[in-house]
């Protein structure tokens, strides 16, 4: 995309256009809306929590607020997950809760324009495409845009006290 | 503890509901009033009135209780507003105001200004309603409705346009001349005359007394001036007659202020001079007064209090850590003693501030039982009965903010059980049970919330009675309904089954105030009755903001926090003393008492414990009126903790109650002990699907 061409497209539909944070899951890139990150940091001090689900690592300390820690890696199956300098957790704000979600790191933020948004096939058994917003083609990449709302507060990420909320 | 103290809490609550009142009145958009707003309105009232009644300051009460009557008609449509009523209603409001500030600086309010209002707003329900308002006892006593035949004043006729005697005390000549240039600005002056010590001008004004009053502000001193209604002679231009009219002041009186209220004694020609005079001197007295009890606290919200927490609480990690690196340092070079030195202030202060801070919200429950006496023995007194009033769990300490937030609530569920729970002496004696009616009120932590119970010996709920209330109130309600849905529905809005309305209760609004104000702080309200035996009513509160003395505890490489008040010894178990007991549960017989154990390792799968349990520790624990053994690897120590709500960023856990904070700035959960248990059980029952198993039973448990 030249300069040129991408502010004629900034101009014409900038109230349009969102700003995504892109991570990679192994291989896989994701993305997710910008406006939900609060904070990125580093993978240090969680504590365990007993009889939950493998992907929920546990708790950590954000500056006086008890955070729960998810693991997309686990929760997406991936193969190969280490713990280690480079592990990152993003702090999302969703639903009025603060939840870190650890992935193996963070490459950059990108703006993409409603054109660029391409509906998200109907498959997947591990992601279900509801939580999906969408799937972000950029030149030769393909970004997995994630409806982080949905997916943190879903049931079958059993973050969300369904007996407290029902 | 002294019930002065808990005057400042009325105060400010009452000024801050004064202030919501104004806000809700203001926005009420009269044509088609919002019925949340109309309640908001007067729930500000109801909880107006109840303070002052408890405190006794009976013209605050009464003036409340009369415009309560009004607002409860207005909600119920039996009263349809119009702006001017809103006017009068706001007026009411400016005159609690008043009378509030009185009270607080210790002098009786204004009785012209109260009885006028009284009047008005009776009159109000005479002609809107048609009937004299059923006026409860207290102000069934003021002989106002019939007596006065004249009507209503009207009181919000702007008071600009009455005459005004402004005079002016030790003035000198030149400012004088410069004032009166002034005044003759803000209107016609009719007469002028007067000395040094005291002019006076006569005036028709345009602008009300205030603007007067901070014009005149920018020359001379707030006490040299003294603005009030002219008598209505003073109109003449007779310049003689003025002076002479007025109970001559003293010159030399400094305290002498505008009219507090100055609109309404503009507006009442009969008496101006004196109800002007006497309101003066309270304003002057006030001021003096209120500056003294505001410097003395600050309300802040709780926001604020809980960013400092944290922030200490960081601060303190980022202390440890520091100090790490320095006691590292000093191996390798012999130059940093004064950096240690420095670093051992730095801790020692902060833990103090961490102490300081700490100590702002926690409070215990005395300060909240401490007024039940009088609430008790006033109520009792009013109502005929016989109480007696026992407290339990004085030192269970609480957060500050809930504290202040659980006193409402707890005086309207005093209340309740003694104007409608516990029955007259004679009546009580005819069912054999003793004349004295006893009401219990207390509080302990359990199982990781704070419970407060109300607990009365008396009638006990109906629950037939209930239920047809219910439904003449058209809410929808079944027969099927279990007892404790059928409890709750006395939490609906206006709901009541008292016969009449008295100024104890029986509105029908002090529940649904209750219900709400608990909410509000994440906690919620059981009610367990028995027809005939009486009613225990317990508010479960969340520990979110309370403050904890735990036990930590080690198992394998993971710590956790035991709540100290479970803990009752720890030792080590013999191998004799364990028996296995139907294949895999096992208890340990301590002093001929068999204990189920639970192996933390095994409840809470923890990898790298000891699971030898002739090598570990045996902790012995209370919970819920059981006692078990706990295995554990270590015991670290003692120490105060805050506990952190898991539940708000995540959500409930099987055997845990919440989480804090350690000085490393990990986290540790603080273990439930009945979940604990419960979780063992499950675990046994069902092998591998034992979570699941666990959920949904915790599920029954929360649903019934």
């Amino acid at each position: 995309m030249t300069q040129a061409n991408s502010d004629a497209v900034l101009s014409a539909a900038e109230a349009d256009n969102s700003e995504f944070l892109v991570f990679s899951l192994g291989e896989e890139e994701y993305a997710i809306d910008i406006l939900k990150v609060q904070e990125i940091r580093g993978y240090e001090n969680v504590t365990r929590i007993a009889n939950a689900p493998d992907f929920i690592k546990g708790v950590t300390n954000l500056r006086g607020v008890i955070v729960p820690i998810v693991d997309l890696r686990i929760k997406f199956h991936l193969d190969n997950v280490e713990y280690g300098g480079q592990t990152v957790v993003i702090v999302v704000n969703v639903a009025d809760r603060v939840v870190g979600i650890v992935v193996d790191g963070v490459s950059d933020v990108m703006t993409l324009t409603p054109d660029q948004i391409k509906p998200a096939p109907e498959f997947g058994v591990t992601l279900s495409s509801d939580f999906l917003s969408g799937l972000g083609s950029l030149e030769d990449r393909m970004l997995v845009l994630v409806d982080i709302d949905k997916l943190l507060t879903s049931e079958e990420m059993a973050l969300v006290d369904t007996t407290r909320h029902a | 503890m002294d019930i002065a103290d808990f005057f400042d809490t009325f105060f400010e609550e009452a000024e801050e509901l004064l202030a919501d009142m104004e806000q809700h009145l203001l926005e009420l958009d009269v044509d088609d009033p919002d019925s949340e707003q109309l309640n908001a309105i007067f729930r500000a009232a109801h909880s107006i009135k109840g303070g002052a009644g408890t405190f006794g300051f009976s013209v605050l009460q009464k003036t409340t209780h009369i415009l309560e009557n009004l607002l409860d008609s207005a909600r119920k449509g039996e009263l349809s507003l119009r702006a001017d009523l809103v006017d009068t209603f706001l007026e009411a409001k400016d005159i609690m105001h008043e009378q509030l500030n009185a009270y607080r600086s210790e002098s009786e309010p204004d009785q012209q200004a109260f009885e006028r209002i009284c009047h008005t707003l009776q009159q109000i329900a005479l002609e809107e309603i048609g009937e004299p308002l059923a006026i409860a006892p207290v102000a069934a006593s003021e002989p106002r409705p019939e007596a006065s035949p004249e009507p209503a004043v009207a009181t919000s006729e702007p008071a600009a346009s009455g005459q005004l005697l402004v005079a002016l005390l030790n003035v000198k000549e030149k400012d004088r001349t410069l004032l009166v240039e002034e005044l003759e600005q803000l209107g016609e002056i009719q007469s002028q005359s007067g000395d040094e010590q005291r002019f006076e001008v006569v005036m028709t004004a345009s602008v009300s007394a205030d603007d007067i009053e901070a014009v005149m502000c920018f020359i001379i001193e707030p006490e040299q001036i003294s603005i009030s209604a002219a008598p209505s002679s003073a109109s003449t231009p007779d310049s003689a007659a003025t002076p002479a009219t007025p109970p001559a002041p003293t010159p030399s009186a400094p305290t002498e202020k505008p009219a507090a209220p100055p609109a309404p004694a503009a507006s009442k020609p009969s008496a101006p001079k004196s109800a002007g005079e006497k309101g003066g001197e309270k304003a002057g007295e006030k001021g003096g007064k209120k500056g003294a009890s505001e410097s003395s606290s600050i309300r802040v919200s709780v926001d604020k209090v809980d960013q400092i927490i944290n922030l200490v609480g960081e601060l303190i990690i980022t202390q440890s850590m520091l100090d790490q690196t320095v006691s590292d340092l000093s191996d390798q070079s012999a130059s940093s003693g004064s950096l240690q030195n420095g670093m051992s202030l730095l801790q020692r202060n902060a833990r103090d501030l961490q102490e300081a801070v700490m100590s702002i919200r926690m409070i215990p429950m005395e300060f909240v039982f401490s007024r039940f006496p009088r609430v008790v023995r006033d109520t009792a007194g009013k109502l005929g009965k016989e109480i007696e009033l026992i407290t339990e769990g004085k030192s269970t300490e609480l957060d500050k903010s809930l504290v202040e937030r659980i006193t409402d609530p707890l005086t309207h569920l005093v209340r309740n059980s003694l104007d409608h729970g516990i029955e007259m002496p004679d009546k009580r004696e005819a069912l054999g049970k003793s004349r004295q009616g006893k009401l219990t009120l207390a509080a302990r932590h359990q199982g990781g919330n704070i419970l407060i119970e109300v607990k009365d010996d008396g009638a006990g709920m109906d629950r037939e009675r209930l239920l047809a209330k219910a439904r003449e109130n058209g809410l929808n309600v079944s027969d099927t309904m279990s007892d404790e849905e059928v409890y709750q529905l006395i939490f609906a809005p206006g709901f009541s089954t008292a016969a009449e309305v008295t100024d104890v209760s029986g509105r029908g609004v002090g529940m649904d105030v209750v219900k709400r104000n608990i909410q509000g702080m994440g906690g919620r309200v059981e009610i367990q009755s028995k027809l005939g035996e009486g009613t225990n009513t317990r508010i479960v509160l969340p520990l979110t903001l309370a403050i904890l003395d735990g036990m930590s505890i080690k198992v394998g490489s993971e710590t956790f926090i035991l709540p100290l008040s479970t803990v009752l010894e720890s030792l080590q178990p013999a191998k004799g003393d364990m028996y296995a007991m139907a294949g895999d549960d096992v208890v340990l017989k301590v002093r001929d008492e068999y204990l189920p154990v639970i192996a933390i390792h095994e409840a809470l799968d923890v990898a790298d414990a000891i699971t030898d349990p002739t090598r570990s520790i045996a902790v012995i624990v209370q919970g819920e009126g059981r006692r078990y053994a706990l295995l554990v690897d270590e015991l670290v120590g003692q120490q105060q903790v805050v506990v952190k709500n898991l539940e708000d960023n995540y959500r409930k856990v099987p055997g845990v109650s919440a989480a804090t904070i350690l000085g490393d700035g990990s986290v540790a959960l603080i273990l439930d002990i009945t979940g604990l248990h419960r979780l063992c059980r499950a675990k046994k029952e069902a092998g591998k699907s034992a979570y699941a198993q666990y959920l949904s039973y915790d599920k029954e448990i929360e649903l019934s």
